[in-house]
């Protein structure tokens, strides 16, 4: 099982170790520091290294490296899940993850690691459930703590752990009884230089916060839950219900959680809500090249696309950019050639463009690669999938809960080939 | 107030402040300095000199400074032993504590500290918490068994715990159940023979209620334990795949990973023609790409085990082509895998978008993914062969590119793509040479040399090319070098009128001025062939190549089988057995995929996985060499000639084995083949010693005394095999000397003179050491009997098998070859016998795999004769004992060429069979010996 976790900041300092079973010494780390020396960027780190005696396995996030350590044949999707359940953790914490914030907690970072593991066998991970055993750090409460003396470490048994709905405590009592929902999709998608599709896909999650009184028991249902074929549930869903009725019943956790994520693939027709029209060359004469680029609506069910930003990653051989945008800001970064273009909201009838010429290395040859460009964009009030909510009942409780849904979709990994 | 304050003080008098905070009145401060000392302990600071001080501040009501010292305890009991004994007391109270919270942290607690002191206090305490009324301290202590069996193994099988423990899968709590599955399953891991996990329908009745109920980690370990048993039919394995698809909507990837582990391996039990197959098959799909959609370092292990899966059963993922084309900011091990799948799942119908995608990558950033996609184009020609002629004009366009590194990865895939469709794009050959230049790799350049030397023909100046990386030619790589020697030998066999100062150049260049040995052998073959018979060269060196394979590096099938047991572990994103890399490789048990065990009638079987699975790599002691047969030519026996046979013109023939196999046959039909000396350069071949000179020296050897046990004379060489001679022989060693006695008789109508014997090399190093001596002419139907001493100095070559000796006999009328296996026994060693500490301590060293087990059926004597009998033959008894009715005969004995077998014979009273564990850091001779004790006890 799990040994040892190491925490790596980008200039290769080990900031905290913790260890779980017997001490492993943290030049085991040397072997990550060769491999993160080999690889151009963080990025590229591999996650699983292995040494004469042990394996390094990492992931990398908030720029900061998690490196556990094994010794044995554990899987390593079992350890890669639980780093990031780690991170997921401090955040929720700390409300940010960073090595100035984790060294500012170490003593409730270093308990809650104590409690996530024992003995390199997961304990306790839910978020829930740790808050119980080991209060997150606020400023009043350190204040509090300081001048009465009490302690930030809950001295009861954490009820969730030993009932049968092991991720909602018992007791829960609200003033207010609401329950909202955000149906949140992001669109993979690789669109090729003519501008047609190459491969799209939808990642969608539904998050829930729910704040209610009791131990509801709650159904939602869908208007075409033929949609959702590919989906990962909390563990809190009955799954035989949803085998059968497509309904999905559960009694939520308190707070904040994911009750669902889905995938809608490749196969099923995704609708690209926006284009991007490109005039990108360079010619092998002259040392300047030109630059063209914009962004308008495609499918988008009537509703606005906001919160655009356009990115792309220039060939070395560019030196510097002239460009002037319709609308927004721009930035091109000489040193790591990265162009970003803040566009804000597209207006349909004055599509925003953004033109000019690029300067080239006097005398270098046109550079081999085209840029991709990156979309980001956000539209409210629409779930591109078309996925939609026909209902959220509650038994089980006498009151009446405030509900809401709300969807979203967002640009995931949108990347148009020049 | 946070606590990167604890980080500041690095003063020297810090120990010292801390230890009067720590012995302070007030609470608060005392909480306080703790909270110091853990920051300086998470940071790597030594605080180990606060011991006592700590542990004073044990005895508290306030959880926080309970944990806090509990933190600080687990790190530094084991530097203070003695002081940690101080604690015991109150860990013991603790686990009296009413707070079910408190009980099991003390528990918890105690497991971790390593001292042996400590965990003597424990089993009392942890004995009541695995029995415990609270769920929560119950699975608490089950994890508590795994660590103490960690600390002192024999301690908790003393105790009883693993009973207790077992039972616990049982329990009506379902995360005490996951967690007894996982304790169990980290200990058996440290003991494979042990059936820990006995599983049986009614305990994976009882996993497979508790997978449904516990939390996401005990369902990885629940499903991990369930790919480890095998349904008795069909029925089972589908009831049991049915229960553990739902977890294939899980959240965490882990468990799905692991669902798919059972559901390959058990999917292997069903019927194709089953509805239920089809629908599984469905199913797994979707969970595989979405595990595509999560964070990075999940999608490389993901990836890593999907191209196990496809190669397995490809028709799950095949409408999935499109989840597994590369983003551009993917981190580059992610991008690499993906395009890998990509290959595998190319096929006619996709081929179209493969190749524009592929195109695409090729004109990326990243040099090491452009150089894949660059070669992944070559793989779909050779893969698909109606893309074939898309991917050539693909490539073409790519060289078009002159982007150096795109032209020479596009060159060496061209070579293959020739090599797959011979005569068919041959068109190109002109638009590559416009590219010589700009090679700068070896393998690129090796791959253009071997196009312009398989069409030289085609190329008018062929010879100008070659001619100009001839010029370098030193500094080179072998693998260009050894290219272009062929190439341009063929070339020379084409046109032979223009390109004679070439081939010449060259060959003199390989052999003479080369330190390779490659190089040069191959030269003088090449050379000899010319020299000698120009025809057969041509026959030779332009022979018809046998067509590359359709897809390269699959995983060879056995070990695929293999893996798929071990999906969503190390082995899988190594792609190598366990055995192969885990450390110690203790605990390692192979795993093969079960066999379809129909109880409905199924027709097809040839999916069904082979039961065994492949052995694992074990180390030889002895070189391997590839073949065995050049070697025997190595042998100096000179020409057949009458008269003195003292071949002084003898040549040494080491390029022999390049020839390859085509000897053997004349070798089985013992014709003796000529080496061809006349051909031969006169600066090679220096004489070599002596075989045959002494020859006349004349002892006889006979007598057979006393000793080991010597087996009767078997007839090697039959007269019709040999022009009528008969050899008969068998070995035998006597005090410390090793002698081949041999019966010579002749059964022709001719006198027989001049014998002369040689042995191949062969694993142990066995020689003649002395010649072989017959006083006189051997006339029609005379009879001698020689013994011929032997020794074990000479040179060694691993022999298949391990014991086979390849003999050559020569007389006045001709050469003969045969071959003998002899009895392992003769190599025992007199000194064999290890003292009784050595013998515990190497029994412990040698791995476990290392030992091999066998049963001596049918041998009817008792300990004390068996022990005799083996003394005699160099097999010592170091020790004795009996256990339940049962002798344990402990031994030793020792190979001529050191190494050592250490043997444990089990005998039962009035069973005539006896069980034999052989343990060798030389796996390979375990058979051997065996067969060697059969022999011995036998006769």
């Amino acid at each position: 099982m799990i040994h040892s976790l190491f925490l790596i900041n980008s200039s290769g300092d080990i900031f905290l170790e913790k260890h779980w079973k017997s001490v492993v010494s943290r030049s085991v780390c040397d072997y990550f520091f060769e491999a993160q020396e080999r690889a151009t960027e963080a990025e590229n780190v591999p996650p699983v290294i292995s040494t004469p005696h042990h394996y390094l396995l990492s992931v990398y996030r908030h720029k900061i490296f998690f490196v556990a350590v094994i010794q044995t044949e554990v899987p390593p999707l079992f350890v890669i899940e639980f780093l990031h359940r780690v991170v997921d953790t401090f955040q929720d914490y700390f409300g940010v993850c960073s090595e100035p914030v984790i060294k500012d907690n170490v003593v409730v970072v270093y308990e809650v690691l104590e409690e996530m593991l024992d003995n390199g066998f997961p304990l306790a991970t839910e978020s829930n459930i740790l808050k119980e055993l080991i209060k997150p750090p606020t400023i009043l409460r350190t204040v509090v703590n300081t001048i009465t003396g009490s302690t930030n470490v809950g001295d009861q048994l954490p009820t969730g752990q030993l009932s049968v709905v092991p991720w909602r405590r018992t007791g829960v009592k609200y003033t207010n009884n609401e329950a909202y929902f955000d149906v949140i999709e992001e669109i993979d998608a690789i669109i090729d230089k003519s501008g047609s599709t190459v491969t799209a896909e939808i990642q969608g999650v539904i998050d829930a916060c729910v704040k209610l009184t009791g131990m509801p028991d709650l159904t939602l249902s869908f208007m075409n839950p033929r949609l959702l074929d590919d989906v990962s549930f909390h563990p809190c869903v009955r799954f035989k219900r949803w085998e059968s009725e497509r309904i999905l019943s559960f009694i939520p956790p308190d707070g904040n959680f994911r009750l669902l994520s889905y995938h809608v693939s490749a196969q099923n027709l995704v609708a690209i809500p926006v284009y991007v029209k490109h005039n990108i060359s360079f010619r092998d004469s002259s040392s300047l090249g030109r630059f063209e680029i914009t962004v308008g609506p495609k499918q988008t069910m009537g509703k606005s696309i906001e919160g655009v930003t356009v990115s792309s990653q220039m060939p070395r051989g560019v030196l510097s950019m002239n460009l002037t945008p319709s609308q927004g800001t721009h930035t091109f970064d000489p040193v790591t050639k990265m162009l970003s273009w803040d566009v804000g909201k597209i207006n349909p009838q004055k599509l925003p463009s953004l033109k000019g010429t690029m300067s080239l290395q006097a005398g270098a040859s046109k550079p081999d690669e085209n840029p991709t460009i990156n979309l980001q964009f956000k539209i409210q009030q629409l779930a591109i999938s078309g996925l939609k909510v026909n209902r959220l009942d509650m038994y089980g409780e006498k009151y009446k809960p405030f509900k809401g849904i709300k969807y979203m979709t967002k640009a995931g990994k949108f990347q148009v080939r020049t | 107030m946070t606590d990167s304050k604890y980080f500041t003080t690095t003063k020297k008098g810090e120990i010292f402040e801390l230890k009067a905070e720590l012995n302070s009145d007030k609470k608060e401060k005392k909480k306080e300095a703790v909270k110091k000392v853990i920051a300086s302990m998470t940071v790597g600071k030594d605080v180990s000199a606060l011991f006592p001080d700590v542990v004073n501040c044990m005895q508290t009501d306030n959880l926080e400074l309970k944990k806090l010292v509990y933190l600080y305890l687990m790190n530094y009991a084991k530097s203070q032993p003695d002081m940690a004994i101080m604690a015991v007391n109150t860990f013991v109270k603790d686990c009296e504590d009413p707070n079910p919270l408190i009980r099991a942290l003390a528990v918890r607690t105690m497991g971790c500290i390593r001292v042996d002191k400590i965990t003597e206090y424990l089993c009392e305490p942890l004995r009541k918490c695995l029995k415990d009324e609270d769920p929560y301290v119950r699975k608490t202590a089950a994890v508590c068994v795994a660590k103490l069996h960690d600390i002192n193994a024999q301690l908790v099988e003393d105790q009883g715990f693993l009973d207790t423990l077992k039972d616990l899968i049982s329990d009506s709590n379902p995360m005490v159940v996951a967690n007894a599955v996982a304790a169990l399953s980290e200990i058996a891991e440290s003991h494979p023979s042990s059936n820990l996990l006995d599983l049986n329908p009614q305990s994976i009745n009882k996993l497979l209620t508790a997978l449904n109920e516990c939390t996401e980690w005990g369902q990885i370990f629940i499903l991990d334990c369930l790919a480890n048993y095998t349904p008795k039919d069909d029925r089972e394995a589908q009831s049991i795949c049915e229960r553990v698809t739902p977890r294939l909507s899980h959240a965490n990837s882990a468990v799905v990973l692991s669902a798919v582990k059972v559901l390959m391996k058990f999917m292997e039990m069903l019927s194709k023609d089953l509805d239920y197959y089809g629908t599984l098959l469905k199913k797994l799909a979707p969970p595989l790409v979405t595990l595509l959609s999560a964070e990075p370092e999940l999608q490389y292990v993901a990836l890593r085990n999907i191209n196990l899966i496809v190669q397995k059963r490809p028709e799950i993922l095949k409408h999935e082509m499109k989840v597994f084309f590369v983003k551009y900011n993917d981190p580059i091990y992610v991008k690499l895998e993906k395009l890998d799948i990509m290959i595998r799942l190319a096929s006619q119908a996709n081929i179209a978008q493969v190749l524009a995608e592929l195109k695409e990558y090729a004109t990326e950033v990243d040099v090491d993914f452009v150089r894949k996609a660059v070669r992944a184009i070559g793989r779909c020609a050779i893969k698909v062969e109606q893309s074939a002629e898309r991917c050539v004009s693909t490539l073409l366009d790519l060289i078009q590119t002159k982007v150096n590194y795109v032209v020479q990865e596009a060159i060496v895939v061209i070579k293959d793509i020739f090599r797959k469709y011979p005569n068919k794009y041959e068109s190109v050959i002109a638009t590559l040479c416009e590219n010589l230049d700009s090679l700068d790799e070896p393998e690129a350049r090796a791959a253009m040399i071997w196009i312009v030397g398989e069409y030289a023909e085609r190329i008018d100046n062929a010879d100008e090319l070659l001619e100009s990386f001839l010029e370098g030619f030193h500094d080179e790589s072998t693998q260009v070098q050894l290219q272009l020697l062929t190439a341009i030998v063929k070339l020379f066999l084409k046109k032979p009128t223009e390109t004679q100062e070439l081939v010449q150049q060259v060959l003199s260049l390989a052999t003479q001025d080369s330190d390779n040995p490659d190089l040069r052998d191959r030269g003088y073959i090449y050379w000899r062939l010319l020299s000698t018979d120009p025809v057969a060269a041509k026959e030779v060196v332009l022979a018809e190549k046998p067509l590359i394979s359709e897809e390269t590096d699959l995983i060879e099938p056995t070990l695929l089988d293999e893996l798929i047991c071990y999906i969503g572990t190390l082995a899988s994103v190594y792609h190598k057995p366990p055995s192969a890399f885990v450390e110690g490789g203790r605990g390692v048990v192979h795993k093969s995929l079960p066999p379809r065990t129909a109880s409905s009638e199924s027709t097809e079987s040839p999916e069904t996985a082979p039961a065994g699975a492949p052995p694992g790599e074990q180390l030889d002691v002895i070189p391997t060499q590839g073949d065995l047969l050049g070697d025997l030519l190595n042998l100096d026996l000179g020409p057949p000639v009458s008269g003195p046979p003292l071949a002084t013109s003898s040549v040494q023939m080491g390029a022999v084995d390049l020839l390859g196999s085509g000897l053997d046959s004349l070798i089985g039909a013992s014709n003796f083949v000529s080496p061809p000396a006349a051909a031969v350069p006169a600066n090679l071949g220096a004489p070599m010693g002596s075989g045959l000179s002494d020859l006349f020296d004349l002892t006889s050897g006979v007598g057979t005394l006393s000793g080991s046990y010597v087996a009767p004379k078997a007839v090697w060489l039959p007269a019709m095999k040999a022009k009528g001679l008969e050899i008969s022989g068998t070995f035998t060693r006597q005090v410390g000397s090793i002698s081949m006695d041999l019966q010579l008789t002749n059964k022709a109508l001719q006198v027989m003179t001049d014998f002369a014997i040689q042995f191949n090399r062969n694993s142990f190093g066995l020689a003649p050491a002395a010649p072989l001596q017959v006083h006189a002419p051997l006339s029609p139907n005379q009879t001698v009997e020689i013994s011929l001493p032997l020794n074990t100095v000479g040179s060694v070559m691993k022999m298949e098998p391990l014991n086979n000796l390849q003999v050559a006999v020569k007389n006045n009328i001709d050469v003969f070859y045969f071959s003998t296996l002899y009895p392992l026994h003769i190599l025992f060693v007199e000194d064999g016998k290890m003292d009784r500490q050595m013998f515990l301590a190497t029994w412990k060293d040698i791995p476990n795999e290392n030992e091999a087990q066998f049963q001596i059926r049918d041998c009817p004597l008792n300990a004390e004769a068996v022990s005799s009998r083996l003394q005699s033959s160099n097999i010592f008894t170091i020790a004795k004992r009996n256990v339940e009715g049962q002798d344990m005969l402990y031994q030793s004995l020792k190979l001529t060429n050191g190494i050592w077998v250490l043997a444990e014979l089990r005998i039962q009273p009035g069973n005539p069979s006896f069980m034999l564990s052989l343990k060798c850091r030389a796996p390979e001779v375990s058979q051997h010996v065996y067969q060697a004790y059969e022999t011995i006890l036998k006769n």
